[in-house]
């Protein structure tokens, strides 16, 4: 068996346009292979025109690139994992990472049970075992409330990671690499065919440095306006639970949660929430939390950093005075 | 048409406790239920049957008690329940319990469609669904949210994947896995109940599905990775500081806070 060497890092795209966690990945992909003493490489499937150079200056050494124009123009999961496993099988990477986003999570399965790999799902670290030069995968689970640190036995040793975890890698446009490209293989009968894409809404709630959401303590869809108007004077955006998606006060865009976005703002400002445990999944990483609930007892003040007891009707709009006043005089 | 549904027995989470100090999860601790996201995958299933008639099977893989979960899945609408049980299935990862899963399901025999939950509350991974697709070789579409045809050659779904929302159609044999939006899931029935009651569950261990599986493709000897160690992480230090009795003290004060975390730029 021909010897498994490299960090490999999958370049998610999307009509030709790189998504950011590749960049995160071979960030964490450098440092890895220093460890190892070995290359980075990145195996990008897609149409022509992909900015190959980009994924060389964000430390790759080598980019594999199957390309072709029309196939890879939707997310067509089977196309797009055996394209994958016959750049593993050829290159034989040791280490191999793509991102834990919704493409991700549901080809990396594929890829690794073709090629009868393990892979740990969700990465939140990655370290090189300084005894036997293993990588160490590091992941949550039960909901959040555990790490578990998981090793493979077969290589190559795959994992998906998830997107803002690690630190973008640091652009260098003098470094120099290679790219191999690579015909596609196409299947006979792909069983899937992809009718429609239909738009969705752009917000990513993902990005904020400050989220205010609402809770139950919420009575209608109208009194968003408050939630607003407060995210405004904060410069941040509307977050919202589970139920008030439920009762169709606001999008899924919008919803914090173990089922829904996970975010880590600079500020959390949680309006009527309870603080159920899925809620609290999707937000408890936040630096700064504070929180506004009548019932003293709710459980979102054991993970405040400060919070008011009050009706979110009365304090809301204090806030938002304050808040104002304080922006204009000093 | 045949429906086959993945089920697993999961702690509830809500009443776990992790133990700190020992890094130790205590299941005995909370009481069990079927994986939430599961429930989604048998309501939608139960649904095709009383839209388009179908059996629905509900499949498991755990420990003997797992059959609870089974009983459950009848008294909500499933027809049958199979478990695969076996202390050899024992320490199973991802890829060793969707080989368990695939030889029982190739054991079931003919199937159209199996759905699963998107993810497990438990072992949180989200790979078992894709992973059975690949050693079944059938098409699967993860983050099913919403089934807007069945008809009698394929399935089109609503998907939200790849930063977008996509209307795929899917031919049989293939595999879903679906989110908590799909659909509510409904209570047992009264009805249901009693025939979960009256059900036997077969239950399959590795010499019944030895024409699909050995010793070395499950349990822990089927594993390509193990867990080295768990942590039970501490949680974060918070100032925890709380106004209860005064709200403009507190509106005022925390208002200062923000100026001083240079969250609001006072001018």
């Amino acid at each position: 068996m021909a010897e498994h060497k490299g960090v490999m890092v999958f370049g998610e795209q999307k009509k030709g346009k790189i998504h950011k966690v590749t960049y995160e990945l071979l960030g964490k992909a450098c440092e890895l292979a220093a460890k190892l003493d070995e290359q980075v490489y990145c195996c990008v499937v897609g149409p022509s025109g992909i900015q190959v150079d980009e994924l060389i200056f964000r430390g790759a050494d080598k980019v594999f690139y199957v390309t072709d124009d029309d196939l890879f123009e939707l997310p067509e999961v089977l196309t797009y994992a055996k394209n994958i496993v016959r750049v593993i099988e050829d290159v034989k990477p040791e280490i191999c990472l793509f991102g834990a986003t919704s493409f991700g999570r549901s080809l990396a399965p594929r890829v690794a049970a073709a090629l009868k790999c393990g892979l740990t799902a969700d990465c939140t670290g990655l370290e090189i075992d300084a005894g036997d030069g293993k990588l160490i995968q590091i992941r949550p689970a039960f909901s959040e409330n555990i790490l578990a640190h998981i090793k493979s036995k077969v290589l190559p040793q795959m994992s998906t990671v998830r997107y803002k975890e690690f630190d973008e890698a640091v652009r260098d446009s003098s470094r120099k690499g290679e790219v191999k490209t690579y015909e596609p293989i196409r299947i006979a009968d792909p069983m899937i065919e992809i009718l429609e894409e239909i738009q969705k809404e752009e917000f990513s709630i993902a990005d904020a440095k400050v989220v205010v959401s609402a809770g139950k303590g919420l009575k209608s869809p109208e009194d968003l306006k408050l939630i607003r108007e407060l995210a405004e004077a904060l410069g941040g955006v509307v977050g919202s639970s589970r139920p008030l998606v439920e009762e169709g006060f606001i999008s899924k865009a919008h919803q914090v949660g173990y089922s829904g976005n996970r975010v880590k703002p600079k500020l959390y400002v949680a309006c009527g929430v309870s603080g159920a445990p899925q809620h609290i999944a999707g937000m408890k990483e936040s630096e700064m939390i504070f929180a506004i609930n009548t019932d003293p007892s709710a459980p979102i003040f054991n993970i405040a950093d400060y919070g008011i007891v009050g009706d979110l009707y009365e304090v809301v709009p204090k806030l938002i005075e304050r808040i104002n006043t304080r922006k204009d005089v000093q | 048409m045949r429906i086959v549904v993945l089920i697993k027995q999961v702690p509830d989470m809500e009443k776990v406790k992790f133990d700190r100090e020992k890094g130790v999860i205590d299941r005995g601790s909370a009481g069990t239920e079927i994986n939430p996201f599961d429930l989604n995958a048998l309501e939608a299933a139960v649904q095709i049957k009383e839209a388009n008639g179908a059996e629905v099977v509900a499949l498991s893989m755990g420990p003997p008690s797992a059959e609870n979960a089974l009983r459950e899945a009848i008294a909500r609408g499933a027809d049958k329940g199979i478990l695969l049980s076996d202390r050899r299935f024992g320490g199973s990862d991802v890829k060793a319990t969707a080989t368990t899963l695939a030889a029982g399901v190739k054991k079931i025999g003919e199937f159209d469609l199996i759905l699963a939950g998107m993810q497990t509350v438990d072992g949180d991974t989200g790979q078992v669904g894709s992973e059975v697709a690949e050693f079944l070789d059938i098409p699967h579409v993860c983050y099913v949210e919403k089934i807007n045809e069945v008809n009698d050659e394929d399935i089109r779904v609503t998907t939200d994947i790849w930063d977008s929302v996509y209307e795929e159609k899917v031919k049989y044999p293939g595999l879903l896995t679906v989110t908590k939006d799909i659909n509510s899931p409904r209570l047992p029935s009264f009805r249901g109940k009693m025939s979960a009651r009256k059900a036997e569950i077969p239950v399959w261990g590795l010499e019944a599905l030895q024409e699909y599986l050995d010793e070395t493709m499950t349990g822990i000897k089927g594993s390509p990775t193990m867990v080295k160690r768990v942590e039970v992480p501490p949680a974060i230090k918070r100032e925890g500081r709380v106004w209860r009795d005064s709200v403009d003290a507190g509106v005022d004060e925390f208002v200062e806070i923000l100026v001083g975390a240079k969250v609001v730029e006072a001018r």
